[in-house]
Formats: structure tokens, sequence, C-alpha cells
């Protein structure tokens, strides 16, 4: 795109040298970066670098730092706590991407290329999570998991009665919060398939149809290679979202019980803001920093294979 | 992640929803009723039980939220139940909970300066990627990049320590300024987008016409990218309104705090009035889903692109 302008003949077609090129003098492109470079460098940019520079410190936040070297990041390697926070995200990215991904492909299979009436209507309920708040999301979920909730009255249907409060339940409280990103997620994937999948070339369904292809090949080999762009945003969207999940987590759960839901993005907060120890929260951004941009790699490299 | 949006092959680009596009989408969608398949009705059932179930799981529990927000002071709360009568009692007391009034006050003043300040700015930095040559192009694309990516749990840290000492918290613009550089990224790459498709003949038109590179943006590429800058705006408002980490840790006093910082902060706190929270969480909820409502398409179209706000 940004090739559209280097074009040489736009500026000699215009016959004036550098004032005649659209963009006047050689500081004007800079001019109009100036708000957003300004801004970017000032509150991304350089407190990225400080927390770089505070993760080889130990730091509480109000006395002066002490220099440590690696040692925060040789106790997230060391200490079983801090591991178990990544052995959670990881459950959260099951929750969050793995299944509203493999759901919503399994929908869309299903629906694949039937004309469904109320269509829009559907889509606009599934995609309505993705518009609040997660402080309602967490009020309403934590209704669902409480102890007199919507869940164990569900449960109570099928005769199993049952008090536990999901959340307070070192088994259950991470799952609990993993549906929750399932329920939010799951919508976005579906809406995502279902309008990909009408992009499909119908002359492709048409050949494996005459080709006699099962449903099964007629999915494994036309629609989830049509899927491949929106299969990509959706792994980008969810899977970044469960490694960054810190709002779930304090909303719902502050981590607890015990340390049985706290994840990177939760023990940051806790740690910088609650514990003080700043130095070893800066130490965990880096490495959270680190992971998603290895991920968002690694899916990009998927789409563009 | 940006690069999605940088491929048209892609979910979604800005040209491709919201006004035009979104036309084009009924028609092709029209076009297949007539040439495409037509369902059998046992297909059809089986379409609308799954759609049915699924948008049921979805709506389930806001409707239960909802049903609590209208419970009688003396019916016991339990599960998904209908209430004895409504009651909207709880509404007027949502407005004293945590000093909700305040906070939704606050919400509204923050999204008042973030959006159209970040739409503004994003314009002017996309316009430069997507028509200028300079040097150190690929260097600053890179910069903002990097703010598309990077978990925000990262750089506040010393932010707010850095902020704190220099004595600049305390003023509703500790969160406001951060939360414009935060969404800054993706509006740009948004808007990047936008303006790279078929701008050139209208951009060498306006040159030959002899107007300004400042006159060309405002009067010639601006308005032929309004629906890519209105689902900009709706979702920099969604989600200056829903944002909750800026808001908890950067805007200091509860005085300042919007509404999802100031609530959150209340959950933590022992739970006594379910009712006047769930009052509060619909309330708190009737900005974005009216945005919802009306911006649905350019709304979906935004958060299905792929990008990812800090």
């Amino acid at each position: 795109m940004s090739a559209v302008t280097a074009r040489p003949g736009v500026s000699t077609r215009s016959g004036g040298g550098r004032a005649g090129r659209l963009a006047g003098p050689a500081y004007v492109p800079y001019l109009y970066l100036l708000p957003g470079l300004a801004l970017v460098l000032a509150f991304v940019v350089y407190p990225m670098l400080r927390t770089v520079q505070i993760s080889f410190t130990r730091w509480n936040g109000v006395t002066p730092p002490e220099f440590i070297g690696v040692d925060n990041y040789a106790e997230i390697l060391a200490d079983p706590v801090l591991r178990s926070l990544f052995g959670h995200s990881a459950v959260l990215i099951f929750f969050y991407a793995i299944i509203p991904i493999a759901l919503g492909l399994l929908i869309t299979a299903v629906l694949a290329r039937w004309r469904v009436r109320g269509m829009s209507a559907y889509r606009a309920l599934l995609f309505i999570p993705q518009a609040l708040s997660m402080v309602v999301v967490a009020i309403a979920w934590q209704w669902v998991f409480a102890s007199t909730g919507t869940l164990n009255q569900l449960l109570s249907l099928f005769g199993n009665d049952v008090t536990t409060a999901w959340l307070g339940s070192f088994e259950w409280a991470l799952p609990a919060v993993g549906l929750t990103g399932t329920w939010r997620q799951i919508g976005l994937c579906m809406v995502l398939f279902l309008a990909g999948v009408q992009k499909i070339d119908t002359s492709l369904y048409e050949a494996a149809r005459l080709d006699g292809a099962s449903a099964w090949h007629e999915f494994r080999y036309v629609t989830l290679p049509g899927l491949r762009a929106e299969i990509a945003v959706a792994l980008t969207l969810t899977v970044t979202i469960a490694l960054k999940s810190f709002d779930l987590v304090f909303l719902m759960t502050k981590g607890g019980p015990g340390t049985s839901t706290s994840v990177p993005g939760y023990e940051i907060f806790a740690r910088a803001f609650n514990r003080g120890e700043v130095g070893s929260a800066a130490s965990l951004g880096v490495t959270l920093t680190l992971l998603i941009v290895l991920v968002a790699f690694a899916i990009e490299r998927f789409r563009s294979e | 992640m940006a690069t999605v949006i940088l491929h048209d092959e892609g979910g979604a680009s800005p040209r491709r929803g919201g006004g035009p596009g979104a036309r084009r989408s009924k028609r092709s969608t029209a076009g297949r009723e007539g040439g495409g398949r037509r369902a059998p009705l046992s297909a059809k059932v089986i379409a609308h039980v799954i759609l049915g179930l699924f948008t049921l799981f979805t709506i389930m529990p806001l409707i239960s939220i909802f049903l609590i927000s209208v419970y009688p002071e003396n019916q016991l709360v339990s599960g998904l139940a209908l209430p004895e009568r409504v009651d909207f009692a709880n509404y007027s007391r949502a407005w004293g909970i945590a000093n909700f009034s305040v906070l939704m006050r606050n919400s509204v003043v923050v999204a008042l300066f973030v959006v159209p300040i970040a739409t503004f700015i994003s314009i002017l930095g996309a316009y430069a990627f997507a028509t200028m040559r300079f040097r150190g192009k690929a260097a600053i694309f890179l910069l903002f990049l990097l703010g598309l990516l990077l978990p925000y749990e990262a750089p506040i840290v010393p932010l707010y320590y850095d902020l704190n000492a220099l004595g600049l918290t305390g003023s509703p613009f500790t969160l406001i300024v951060p939360e414009i550089a935060l969404f800054l990224s993706f509006g740009i790459f948004w808007m990047r987008a936008a303006f790279g498709e078929d701008t050139r003949t209208l951009i060498e038109a306006a040159r030959i016409d002899g107007a300004s590179s400042w006159t060309t943006l405002w009067r010639v590429l601006v308005p032929s990218v309004k629906p890519a800058i209105v689902t900009l705006l709706v979702l920099f408002f969604m989600w200056s309104w829903n944002e909750f980490l800026l808001a908890l840790v950067l805007a200091g006093s509860p005085g300042l705090q919007t509404a999802p910082a100031g609530i959150g902060l209340f959950l933590g706190e022992r739970v006594s009035d379910l009712r006047g929270l769930a009052a509060a969480a619909i309330i708190m909820s009737i900005p974005p889903l009216v945005v919802y409502a009306f911006m649905q398409r350019s709304f979906i179209q935004g958060v299905t692109s792929g990008g990812v706000k800090g």
C-alpha cells in the first residue's frame, strides 16, 4: 500500500521537485506523525523500556531500587507458583481460544452454505458480549457460579443438588473463569466464521459435491482452507486476550482461591500495586510481552503460509 | 494483530464493511439466495436449534442479571427466576453504590476526550504512512506495531510510578492521555488501511487542483473513508467506556474513576446488595448497548478485523 506513493512518477509529473510533491517539504510527514509518535513514545515505548530496566532490580516502589541482575527472571523459572501462572494461561487459552474456535468451526461446517433465515438477528445477539464491560460480564457470571446461582439451579434440574460456590473451589475456579471467556469469545468466532464461509466460492462446494466428497472432506478441503484468514484473526484475538487476561481474574477471583486462578497479567498488577514487588512484576511483564510477540508471529506465519 | 489488517484477503478491511461493503455483502447474500442451495426442512430445523442454543447460552447470564436488577426487596434471589413483581427501586439505589453517579460522569468525560482526539491523531498519522514517503518510515511503523502487541500490564507499572513521582496524578488526564496513546496504534493501522486503497487518483487530482496536503486530507480523503472513520469512532467509544486496567491504575482518586473501575473495585469488597449491583451493571451497559444497537455492523466489522487493543 505504501508503494503507491513511492512511484517516481508522482513527483516528476508535478514538475516541481520537492515542493511539487503532495507532501511538500520533507518535514511535512513528520508533522503529521508528531502527535501520535510523541504519545506512543511517551506512554508506550518509554514505559516499556522502563519496565525492562526495572525488571533487573528489586524495588518496593518507594525506596531506591537495587540492581539484582537476572534474579527476577531466574525466579520465574524456578518458583513453582510463578511457573504455574503460565500453566493457568495455557488453561485459559484452551477456554478462550481453542473451545470457541473449535465450536465455531463445527457450527460453521454444519451450517456452511445453507441459507438461514434470521441470521442477522442471531449475529446481533451472539456478538453482544463483545460490547459489554468485563465488569458487567463478571457480575453476570459470578451469579452463574454462586452457590445459589444459575449453574447449581440448572444442575438441580438434573437431580444434582449441589451448593458449590464454584469460584471458591480450587478445582473449579479456573475452569469457571475460563468458561466465562468461552462465553465471551464464542459469538465472536461464530460471527467471524459464518461471515467468512460466505466468501468462499460456491463453485468449490459444487465441485466437491460432483466429486462425491463426504461432509468431512468438504469441510477439510473447502471450508477449512477457505477460512484460514478468519481462523488467524480469531486465534490472534482470542489467544492474545487469554494471555493478557487480567480483567476477569481480578474481578471474579482475585487469583484465588490460593493462587489457583492467578495469571501473569493479574500477578503483575498484584505484585506492582499491592505487594510492593515492582521488580518482580516488571520481569513478569517483560516475559509476558515476549510470549505474546512470539505467539503473534507464530499465528502470522500460520496465516501467510 | 495489526498485520492482519494490512493484507486484503484477511477478515475485513475498513473499506469492506460499514458503508459500501455492507451493501455489497447484502447483495451477495441476495445473490446466493437465488443461486445457492435451498436448505431442506430438516437442515433448517437443525440450523435454528444450533444457533438458538448458542444464542440462549449467550443471553442467559445477561437476562438473569436483568431480572435480579428488578427484584423486589423482600424476595430472595435464587438462580434464574422471575421476580414476584417488578421493582425499580434497585435502580435508584444503584446510583449511590460506590459513588456510581460520579463514576458514570467520569466515564462520559473520558470518552468525550479520548474518542475524538484519538481518532483525529490516528487520521493524521495514518495519512503520513499511507500517502507519504519519508526517512525512517519502516522503523516508526514498527513502533506503532509494538503498541498494538504488547500487554499494557507491563508498561503500566513504571508509568504509574513515574507519573506519581512527577506529581502528575490526580487529574482526569492521567487516564485520558495514556488511553489515547494506547488506542492510537490500532487507529493508525486501521486508517492507514482505509487510506491505502485506491486513493492515489484522488490525491493526484487534488494536487493538480493545487490543494495543500492538509486540504487534500480533510476535503478529499476523509470524506472518501467515512465508513472506516465511523467504525473507528465506535470502537474507540466501546474501548474507552469499557477500559478497565488503565482506569483502575491511573485514575488515582475514587473521585476520578470511571464506572468499570469503580464498580470493579467495589466487586472486590463484600457484595451485600446484589440487586443494586445488578442495576448498576445494567445502567453502565446502556451507553455501549445503544451504540451497539445502532452501529452494530461497524462494530462487528471493526472487532473482527483482528486488531487488538493493547
